[in-house]
């Protein structure tokens, strides 16, 4: 048996080695936020924020577009996803036990785990090639199938969260299910549903893969739906695989804009959770 | 009038609401399957061209229309395994240090802080490998490795910063956070008792995580790194931009490879016919593979979570977190 001495250094040891990754995890993030600040701050102008891309060499050109699109399809995709979700939810909380209640948890948990890559690739063959044009309609599309599954998920955990007493008493006073959803489980649960509905937007306004494989690119202003969009993802791809030292520039300028805009809404998304937590 | 008219006819006051409730839980179900049914349909004249032997071909050579699933299928392989490597370690390392020894004013704020790593988006980890890991990798460490080791076959060839090993490293970036929130949940759930049980044997704090706490909570932290996994195997952007993209099995760790998500990435906006058939298998190849190691993932953390004693207790008053806003797949 080890001395008592041997023990604690052993433990020591370890705790270290624990305390080292944890500073490492951190280290990494810092140094992606750090980069990105430091090389997108330089980029950002209020004319990069509003303008159309330039052809390569001309100075100037901004992600105007991109930002458009992205907001249109990130809107278009909340707009199929939210209520879709939120019904869905409402389903599984009235009825927790039933077959289909089970057979739906488990094509959320299956669909939050299929790779981004997948929803493009089926919203392509779907709409892509069956209309023969790729536009920000699909783009918006996929987006709403990539935020089903979180806001469903996040909305039932949410419902769950208002108390039975609540639901009894509405009941007993002779309101419908019907009543009882929309009048008290729904407003009870607004909080919560923001939030989820906050980190959904977070998660479909940073995806590259399914926007570039559904709506593609532009160099100009979105006018109607069914042509081609730019947005931020697609415009640092494409910007930072280029050879040219201007537009990985501006790549950089486009990530700030977005990790920006992301990060506010996770940071608000918390700051509400603890408010919330602290209140209760 | 209302309140008096409404007790007498509590059946009549739903309408269409619960059916059109039903309705969304039906189409997630009718949308998850109809994925698998789209890709698969997709996938059927590769499927019919090539056969099993897709699977077995390590040539993918678009002029000639040939098509083989090894070259992409090994480097998504052995990209996501080095993350796992690299993320699994560290992510577990931060877990225990987040749950059991931090100071408490420290838990949430630094909890969080690895949770918005997983916020950034995957283009952007792209753009920080090519431009900020790629450089410093190829006159750094990979350099070194060149150098001292570049007569083992893992790291020959010249060290070009892009290729298998960078790819690998920006992969573990991304699922450091995955892993490492889970985990915690996890380790979480290990029941303060026993804790206290191991304190009042003489145990040091050590010895309580190492015998009590990582055993109870092993099988999930096993779920946690799986979704991890998943997450590396099925991720796009960012490796296909580090991963240098050459069509063939690599030589060593720092030479240039593709993986299939990164083929797809790469190939699919000008593929047509059964180039376009060919990349779709591969598609479906990565969804069963992905869908394999989540659900196993998922039924791993789902059984854990249960099968702690008095976890139950602890759900029972249970507040609203972030994490369960996203679910166990974020």
């Amino acid at each position: 048996m080890a001395t008592k001495k041997m023990r604690k250094a052993t433990g020591s040891l370890l705790e270290f080695a624990c305390l080292l990754s944890a500073l490492l995890v951190l280290l990494a993030l810092c140094l992606i936020l750090y980069y990105i600040f430091r090389r997108g701050i330089g980029a950002i102008n209020i004319p990069f924020l509003i303008s159309l891309p330039t052809p390569v060499g001309e100075p100037g050109g901004g992600i105007g577009n991109a930002l458009i699109g992205s907001a249109l399809m990130v809107a278009l995709g909340s707009l199929l996803a939210i209520p879709f979700g939120i019904a869905a939810a409402i389903y599984l909380d009235q009825n927790p036990r039933t077959r289909l209640a089970a057979a739906t948890r488990f094509a959320n948990r299956v669909l939050t785990g299929v790779p981004s890559l997948i929803i493009g690739l089926f919203v392509f063959t779907v709409l892509v090639l069956r209309t023969g044009n790729y536009s920000a309609l699909a783009g918006g599309i996929a987006l709403a199938v990539m935020m089903i599954p979180v806001i469903t998920l996040s909305a039932e955990e949410m419902l769950r969260l208002v108390p039975g007493s609540l639901r009894e008493a509405s009941l007993a006073l002779g309101a419908s299910k019907k009543q009882t959803v929309l009048m008290l489980i729904l407003p009870a649960a607004t909080g919560g549903l923001v939030v989820g509905i906050m980190l959904a937007v977070a998660l479909a306004a940073g995806q590259t893969a399914p926007v570039l494989l559904t709506a593609l690119t532009s160099r100009f202003w979105l006018e109607n739906l069914n042509q081609t969009s730019a947005s931020l993802p697609v415009l640092i791809y494409n910007y930072a695989s280029s050879p040219f030292p201007d537009w990985q520039e501006q790549a950089w300028g486009a990530a700030l804009v977005l990790v920006a805009t992301i990060l506010i809404l996770n940071v608000t998304a918390q700051l509400f959770v603890v408010l919330r937590n602290r209140r209760h | 009038m209302a309140a008096t008219e409404q007790p007498t006819r509590p059946q009549n006051g739903e309408g269409v609401f619960p059916y059109f409730t039903a309705a969304a839980a039906v189409l997630i179900l009718l949308l998850t399957g109809s994925i698998l049914l789209v890709v698969l349909w997709g996938a059927w004249p590769a499927w019919q061209a090539f056969g099993p032997a897709f699977l077995t071909t390590s040539i993918w050579d678009p002029v000639q229309n040939l098509y083989g699933a090894i070259p992409a299928v090994f480097g998504t392989l052995i990209t996501s395994l080095l993350a796992l490597a690299l993320a699994g370690p560290l992510g577990i390392g931060t877990a225990i240090f987040l749950s059991e020894l931090a100071p408490p004013w420290l838990k949430k704020p630094a909890s969080f802080t690895v949770e918005l790593l997983a916020a950034v988006p995957s283009v952007v980890f792209g753009l920080w490998g090519l431009f900020v890991l790629a450089p410093w990798f190829r006159v750094g460490p990979g350099q070194f490795l060149e150098d001292n080791l570049g007569f083992l076959p893992l790291f020959q060839g010249p060290s070009l910063g892009i290729g298998v090993l960078t790819a690998g490293l920006v992969l573990a970036m991304m699922i450091l956070p995955t892993i490492t929130a889970i985990s915690r949940e996890v380790i979480r759930a290990v029941p303060q008792e026993l804790r206290e049980a191991m304190f009042a044997l003489g145990s040091t704090r050590w010895e309580m995580i190492a015998k009590v706490v990582l055993p109870t909570s092993k099988v999930g932290i096993t779920g946690a790194l799986l979704l991890g996994l998943g997450r590396s195997l099925g991720e796009a952007i960012a490796v296909t931009m580090v991963i240098g993209n050459a069509n063939l099995i690599p030589a060593s760790l720092l030479a240039p490879a593709q993986t299939i998500a990164s083929l797809i990435v790469n190939e699919f906006p000008e593929a047509f016919d059964l180039q376009l058939s060919a990349l779709l298998l591969l598609g479906l190849l990565l969804f069963i593979i992905t869908l394999a190691v989540n659900m196993v993932a998922v039924w791993l953390v789902h059984r854990t979570a249960q099968g702690i004693p008095s976890s139950k207790e602890k759900r029972r008053g249970k507040k609203l977190t972030p994490r369960r806003c996203l679910g166990d797949g974020h």
